[in-house]
């Protein structure tokens, strides 16, 4: 029910035709946005402005726009998800600008997330880290009833800490080594403190390692930039947990 | 024509058992010589990707997502329930059972809801198996907790994120399939046609989203997971890319598409704040437990702070229309009449589209520590978005599309009329007949992928000789070139009105007439206005770019497109279905205290409509359903 007025704004938009092709900041004014309104439908509207003057929306990914599919990825004046705590670009509201405000937005940077176009990145590295092994590796069916495995509860609550990774990268975009240690360690540290997932820790963490490094992700080297960047809030002491199952695995 | 369920004759609780020793089975070795294509990655999809190819089955799997672990199952919050009887309160399958059939309206098949009742024990321990964290007890049991439309306490979840932790779940089985080679993944692939080769569906026809090429794929069956279509409405709970289109296309193709108007209003979504709206979000409605709907008596005070509406101009519509039920009335008395409430114009914020829901006495009686325990993610998710605070002043909220019960028709096996294409998950309309209970969702989705299509598909593969049809066959290159002309089409009319315009006017067009309170007169309204924004639409779309890229506009204008001619569909069904019945309400059609009015005389069957053309009638097919264990009742919650 705020009773602004709509604001103006000057965004500076990373436009790139292709992987290959070259990128530059381009110029848009959004004019007349509501405070009401989501970053991504201020971005809706610039576009619908540019497809009615015969001019190439920008193009992002974005889908739930509530938060939890993990595709939007935008960097907003140099921060991943544009900086407000535990928020996704698709909850950050207008109400966090000012009228007349200059606004950056750049795609992830990443050597491992090579840019389709626009705001577009390749993902598909993460996915390959899970693919590695971030699994316990039961069939469908014949697996034992839920309750014969008890599992303390600050057990569980610590996996699900880790588990509410919602896989969009932005730690890798604010680590100044491009490393996806956060994100993998949220997957190592769930399954390795679940009594289901103990077989194959050692294996799982050596694996997932290995294809983290071979994805051409940096290493950790303590900035925590990710920790800030993360929506979900996945805390560093996953890297850790990712260290000691490491160090472990390696002395098995 | 009278179409037949397949139900399984005899006693139901033998019913699944005895068919799957019925069914055919496919030899071990044999297994990998057949192709199964799988479109979407959802719950149903991804668990019936990684458990076909588990088995050792040949799988494609296909999503628009950049990543299978992004469909839209991840959003649902709340969990998903099953017949444990873990807090020995009562439960079991047969009460399951009896509960998803009395939920939805009497509308759906007895069988199919048995089976799902009967694995839905196997799921919870498939999850939990996968490393799935869901929430324990201090001594390490699972927990569970309560949910509409039942008396036990039978909903397994993981915080407020279970639909995203059991995604989790089968994506990472999905993954391991990948890296076991058994399944191949496409992603960022939208699916634009089914192929169908003397009425046997054997292959899709998709879009590469980033490179724009068109690209067939043949295969010995098609497994379609591809969700629900409630973004018809323009403005609902799902993803961006939720859409008609999969199911749609495949019903152009001959695939019966049934009970169409059994679409799901949730009451507790946060009110659109204007024109520039893309989405809603939903709350969980537990919260309608200490809160308290109202709006103001008198239309003077609609625009004063709610603090200033003295206690005696309140109008706490619910507790007066529902005394007994009070602010707990059934998610579909509860939407609509808050939508009675805004018509009479005395609705509160933007758009005066909006009813309090209002903390203060419960704050005053519990204090703000027991309410903020209860619902703090809730009021922390309502002030993000609407920058007010729930505590302090009362939360807004409105009635928002957000699932469909209707999909494709199928049988028991999940195949639909056309052999060779199975249907799973919200895009097939088998188990929630006119209303879908909560946790119910995930529970259908997983059960369909890990444990029906597993048993169902080798009955139809062991029937068939592996690669027959190959993507030289003429059907494909016909599929390919409707689908170039189709994208042809779309870039060459270079109108005035881009894309979301033509949606948000369908969705306006539906959200008013084919809502949550459907008449005769509205349907008919629909039915004339809808026809002529199609027409509009392919003279006067703009769509800029080309077909050889990444075009976000022109995938959207595919599902616009699409969603253009099923609104017609699912308002001729509506008009057709004179009774009111679980998501279904006929203002024509109800008690005198405003419960929907069942005619189990005339409408006690699934409306199964066959395509005929885009401007023609499409031809009714019923299934009568067959209530031989639980009686025909009026449901009631009193």
């Amino acid at each position: 029910m705020s009773e602004h007025k709509g604001m103006n704004l000057k965004l500076h938009v990373w436009r790139q035709k292709g992987p290959d092709a070259p990128g530059r900041l381009e110029v848009y004014d959004a004019k007349n946005v509501s405070p009401d309104q989501s970053f991504l439908e201020m971005l809706d509207q610039v576009n619908e402005e540019l497809i009615r003057s015969d001019k190439e929306p920008i193009v992002f990914d974005h889908d739930c726009r509530e938060g939890i599919c993990g595709s939007c990825s935008q960097v907003i004046n140099g921060v991943p998800h544009g900086g407000q705590e535990r928020t996704t670009v698709c909850q950050l509201h207008m109400r966090t600008f000012k009228d007349g405000d200059a606004i950056f937005i750049e795609p992830w940077r990443a050597r491992a997330f090579p840019i389709i176009k626009d705001l577009v990145v390749d993902r598909s590295a993460l996915d390959r880290i899970i693919q590695s092994g971030g699994y316990n590796s039961c069939h469908t069916g014949g697996v034992p009833d839920g309750n014969a495995l008890l599992i303390p509860k600050p057990d569980a609550d610590y996996a699900m800490d880790a588990a509410e990774c919602i896989g969009c990268g932005a730690c890798v975009a604010a680590c100044p080594n491009g490393s996806a240690m956060l994100f993998t360690s949220a997957k190592v540290a769930q399954l390795a403190l679940l009594p289901q997932g103990k077989a194959e820790a050692a294996t799982r963490v050596c694996a997932m390692t290995e294809t983290m490094q071979k994805e051409g992700f940096g290493n950790c080297s303590n900035h925590y930039e990710c920790q800030a960047a993360c929506p979900k809030g996945i805390s560093v002491k996953f890297i850790a947990k990712l260290n000691r199952e490491y160090q472990k695995a390696l002395f098995k | 024509m009278i179409l037949d369920g397949k139900s399984p004759k005899g006693p139901i609780e033998t019913s699944w058992d005895r068919h799957r020793f019925d069914m055919k089975l496919v030899n071990p070795a044999n297994k990998r010589k057949y192709k199964v294509l799988v479109v979407g990655t959802g719950l149903a999809g991804a668990s019936a990707a990684a458990s076909l190819g588990e088995l050792g089955y040949n799988v494609d799997s296909f999503c628009y997502q950049d990543s299978p672990r992004r469909a839209h199952s991840i959003a649902a919050q709340g969990g998903i329930n099953a017949a444990k009887n873990y807090p020995n309160d009562g439960d079991s399958i047969y009460r399951l059972f009896y509960d998803t059939i009395k939920g939805g309206d009497f509308r759906a098949r007895e069988a199919d809801v048995w089976r799902l009742a009967q694995v839905s024990n196997n799921i919870i321990d498939q999850c939990v198996a996968q490393g799935v964290p869901f929430a324990r007890d201090y001594a390490g049991y699972l927990d569970t907790r309560s949910f509409g439309g039942a008396q036990v306490s039978r909903t397994f979840y993981a915080r407020g994120q279970t639909g995203q932790q059991l995604l989790l779940g089968a994506y990472s089985a999905l993954s391991r399939q990948i890296k076991a080679g058994t399944v191949k993944l496409f992603p960022r692939c939208e699916m634009l046609d089914l192929v169908v080769v003397d009425g046997e569906a054997k292959g899709i026809t998709v879009r590469d989203l980033i490179t724009g090429e068109i690209r067939c794929h043949a295969g010995d069956a098609v497994v379609l997971a591809s969700g629900g279509y409630v973004n018809v409405f323009y403005l609902s709970t799902n993803a961006m890319g939720c859409s008609v289109t999969a199911t749609w296309r495949a019903h152009k193709k001959g695939a019966l598409f049934a009970n169409p108007c059994y679409t799901q209003i949730h009451p507790t979504c946060i009110p659109q704040t204007g024109e520039h709206q893309s989405k809603l979000t939903l709350m969980s409605e537990s919260l309608r437990n200490d809160g308290r709907c109202w709006v103001p008596k008198k239309k003077e005070d609609i625009g004063k702070p709610p603090s200033q509406v003295p206690e005696d101009d309140r109008d706490y519509y619910l507790e007066r229309k529902y005394p007994s039920f009070g602010n707990l009335a059934p998610r579909d008395i509860a939407s609509r009449a808050a939508k009675e409430q805004c018509d009479d114009g005395r609705g509160v914020g933007p758009g005066g589209r909006g009813v309090y829901l209002d903390f203060a006495g419960s704050i005053g009686r519990l204090g703000e520590h027991t309410i903020r325990e209860r619902y703090g993610n809730l009021f922390d998710m309502y002030e993000r978005i609407t920058a007010e605070n729930g505590y302090k002043v009362p939360m807004r909220i409105y009635p928002a599309p957000h699932y469909c019960m209707g999909g494709l028709w199928v049988d028991y096996n999940c195949e639909s009329n056309l052999r060779g294409l199975f249907v799973l998950g919200e895009a097939n309309f088998s188990v929630h007949g006119a209303n879908r209970l909560g946790a119910s969702a995930l529970m259908q989705g997983l059960a369909d992928g890990y444990f029906v299509i597993p048993y169902t598909i080798a009955n139809y593969l062991a029937g068939i000789t592996p690669g027959k049809v190959t993507a030289d066959n003429p059907e494909f290159r016909k599929s390919a070139e409707e689908v170039h002309a189709g994208t042809r089409k779309l870039l060459s009319i270079n109108g005035k009105r881009t894309v979301n315009d033509f949606h948000r006017s369908l969705g306006k067009i539906m959200w008013n007439n084919v809502g949550m309170a459907r008449s005769e007169q509205s349907l008919k309204e629909a039915l004339k206005e809808i026809p002529a924004l199609r027409e509009e639409f392919w003279q006067n779309v703009k769509v800029t770019g080309s077909g050889a890229e990444l075009n976000q506009q022109l995938e959207n204008a595919g599902r616009v497109a699409d969603f253009l001619e099923f609104a017609e569909l699912l308002a001729r069904d509506a008009l057709n279905r004179n009774e009111s019945c679980g998501g279904h309400f006929r203002v024509e059609y109800q008690m005198p205290d405003g419960e929907a009015r069942r005619d189990d005389e005339n409408f006690c069957y699934a409306a199964a409509w066959e395509f005929k053309g885009v401007d023609k009638e499409p031809e009714l097919h019923k299934e009568p359903l067959v209530f031989e264990n639980i009686h025909l009742a009026v449901r009631s919650y009193k």
